[in-house]
């Protein structure tokens, strides 16, 4: 009887703790010229496998470009008259119905009114696999904010991160929102610097399984893994070229750490830079054409930019003694980083690299491992809260905030995802 | 070495007997007093031969080589004056005894995961050549870097920062 009544309690525990590893989202923080939209129910959204419109205002209202007005229709809305809501404060209305179509799938369809001119602005009907009952509410998300902003949206991308709990290292990928995690890879050994393909369907990382950091590609969908560079002394940093053939890391076999460009195969390597310091975080630049890199040449790490082709790397931050882990947005416009400011703070910094302007994203103090979204209004980063790993987003104007956090283990190395076909 | 002496002893008696007795021609002697020296072993079994163990000194507790670890000030990987003793009592105990060994380097949790790789693989690249040039071979050293991945301390303050900036000699095994 008392083993019994044991177990159930360890079973509801083993429960517990699977369920709070979700992460929570907080948000702080809103855009200017916020959107008024209104959002009802889907039509039949019951028979959905997700709560459609919930999903779908959940984004929007992350976003921070959009003030939510929740419609309770007593019509459907698919049917209804949009301009009867500009009365209600809205500039447009979405609306949409569910249809349970058997073979596992279901269809959405929906679509969005400008309250102004009555007139549909856009609209969808897609069948979809049951299991991507959020992706449909994503993808409808994803245009109307497209629709409303003339920006790409991107709460159907994913993010990956690594989970630390104990000993136990998990790489997992998630939603944009943080749900739907499905853990790509455990070890005993730590993992770090997980790095999306281009194309969305594989990651490169650093494992320390061999007790020495390795960098690995990881095919998500096939689960095959290819060792890309496992030369003497530390192998890490992996980074993607755009066109998704190489990598560019970071190697110590010279005995300091310098950068090289790999194929994507682990064959063809070659030293890139040529020093006696230490360089390391290459990424290509979205044409592929630069490397920004971190480098402490100068005395303290600083962030720099040379040629694909070799060359002399031009220094890019000088506002601290102390710049690190550079990302460039998709127009190449923005340069992102950690910098170390004054009572020892590690904040998240954008630089303008026409104006030179420099901005602060964060009030926190222990940030790194910053990442755009593809669409490159938003940073993604690792930060530090009451002891323990959190992960963080900006919006790269600085004006939206939030957070996510789980509740158990500490959280880090998050980076986000491509657009996906 | 006592042995030797009972021999002697009884090789010279068997002399001294055979110089009393008849002259006769060359005898076989030494074979007859080497198969019994029976009554002289059994004082034997008391004796006690005093030996002195040899002691690694690298496994001493409190020795000057239990302290194996290489600290370093913030965002760097200069060997401090602290240090240098460490380096030089390995590098004297590497010149007398043939053993090989990894130096692991360290960082705090503190700014990127990668930079810190790359700071601790400097900071243990720093020991190696402080070694090297104590004398150490190349072929007996590895600098590896585990950066601020493998805290010793816990903490998030600079007690526990300054116990994680290091870099650690770790023999291995023989």
């Amino acid at each position: 009887m008392n083993k019994a009544k044991f177990m159930f309690v360890v079973a509801g525990t083993a429960f517990a703790l699977s369920a709070q590893a979700q992460l929570r989202v907080e948000i702080s923080g809103v855009g200017s010229n916020q959107i008024p939209v209104a959002i009802g129910p889907c039509a039949n959204e019951a028979s959905a496998p997700a709560q459609i419109s919930e999903i779908v205002k959940a984004d929007l209202t992350r976003s921070g470009m959009f003030k939510i007005i929740d419609a309770t229709p007593t019509t459907n809305l698919m049917q209804t008259e949009a301009t009867s809501w500009k009365a209600r404060g809205a500039d447009a209305l979405v609306a949409c119905s569910v249809q349970t179509l058997g073979n596992g799938q279901f269809e959405v369809q929906y679509r969005l009114m400008s309250t102004v001119q009555g007139n549909d602005l856009s609209g969808f009907r897609a069948p979809m696999p049951n299991q991507y009952g959020r992706l449909a509410a994503h993808k409808i998300a994803d245009d109307v904010y497209e629709k409303l902003t003339g920006i790409k949206g991107v709460f159907s991308t994913r993010i990956a991160y690594v989970v630390q709990q104990g000993r136990q290292y998990r790489l997992e990928v998630a939603d944009a929102d943080g749900e739907n995690v499905i853990p790509a890879l455990t070890s005993t050994e730590p993992i770090i610097s997980p790095s999306w393909s281009p194309d969305g369907t594989k990651v490169a990382y650093v494992s320390f399984e061999q007790r020495k950091p390795v960098v690995y590609v990881q095919n998500l969908v096939t689960r095959q893994r290819t060792v890309v560079a496992n030369e003497k002394g530390n192998n890490s940093a992996p980074a993607w070229s755009p066109d998704g053939k190489r990598l560019a890391v970071a190697l110590s076999k010279t005995g300091n750490t310098q950068i090289f460009i790999v194929n994507a195969d682990g064959s063809g390597i070659r030293r890139l830079t040529n020093g006696s310091t230490i360089d390391t975080e290459p990424q290509f630049s979205a044409d592929g054409q630069s490397i920004y890199f971190t480098s402490d040449r100068s005395g303290g790490p600083q962030i720099y930019r040379m040629s694909v082709n070799g060359g002399e790397p031009q220094r890019m931050t000088f506002g601290s003694s102390y710049n690190i882990s550079p990302r460039i947005s998709a127009d190449g416009k923005t340069l992102a980083y950690i910098s170390r400011r004054e009572g020892g703070a590690f904040q998240l910094f954008v630089l303008d690299l026409e104006s030179r302007q420099e901005q602060r994203l964060s009030d926190t103090t222990s940030d790194d491992s910053p990442s755009f979204a593809p669409n490159g209004k938003y940073i993604l980063y690792a930060t530090q809260n009451g002891g323990r790993r959190s992960l963080a987003v900006a919006s790269t104007d600085g004006r939206v905030k939030q957070r996510l956090s789980i509740q158990a283990g500490n959280i880090k190395e998050p980076t986000w995802g491509p657009f996906m076909k | 070495m006592r042995n030797v002496k009972h021999v002697a002893f009884i090789l010279s008696t068997a002399a001294l007997l055979a110089a009393c007795s008849t002259p006769q021609p060359e005898a076989k002697k030494p074979e007859v007093v080497e198969a019994k020296p029976e009554p002289v072993k059994q004082a034997d079994t008391r004796a006690v031969e005093p030996v002195k163990a040899e002691v690694d000194e690298l496994d001493i507790p409190g020795g000057k080589l239990a302290n194996r670890s290489v600290y370093f000030d913030f965002d760097s990987y200069v060997v401090r004056e602290d240090g240098k003793e460490v380096v030089s009592n390995h590098a004297a105990y590497l010149g007398k005894n043939q053993r090989t060994i990894l130096i692991q380097g360290n960082t705090d949790e503190r700014g990127g995961s990668e930079y810190n790789l790359a700071l601790g693989q400097k900071r243990a690249e720093a020991v190696r050549k402080s070694m090297a040039a104590l004398g150490v071979a190349e072929s007996r050293m590895e600098a590896v870097s585990l950066g601020e991945e493998k805290p010793k301390a816990e903490g998030h303050n600079e007690e526990a920062w300054s116990q994680n900036r290091r870099a650690d000699i770790v023999y291995k095994a023989k």
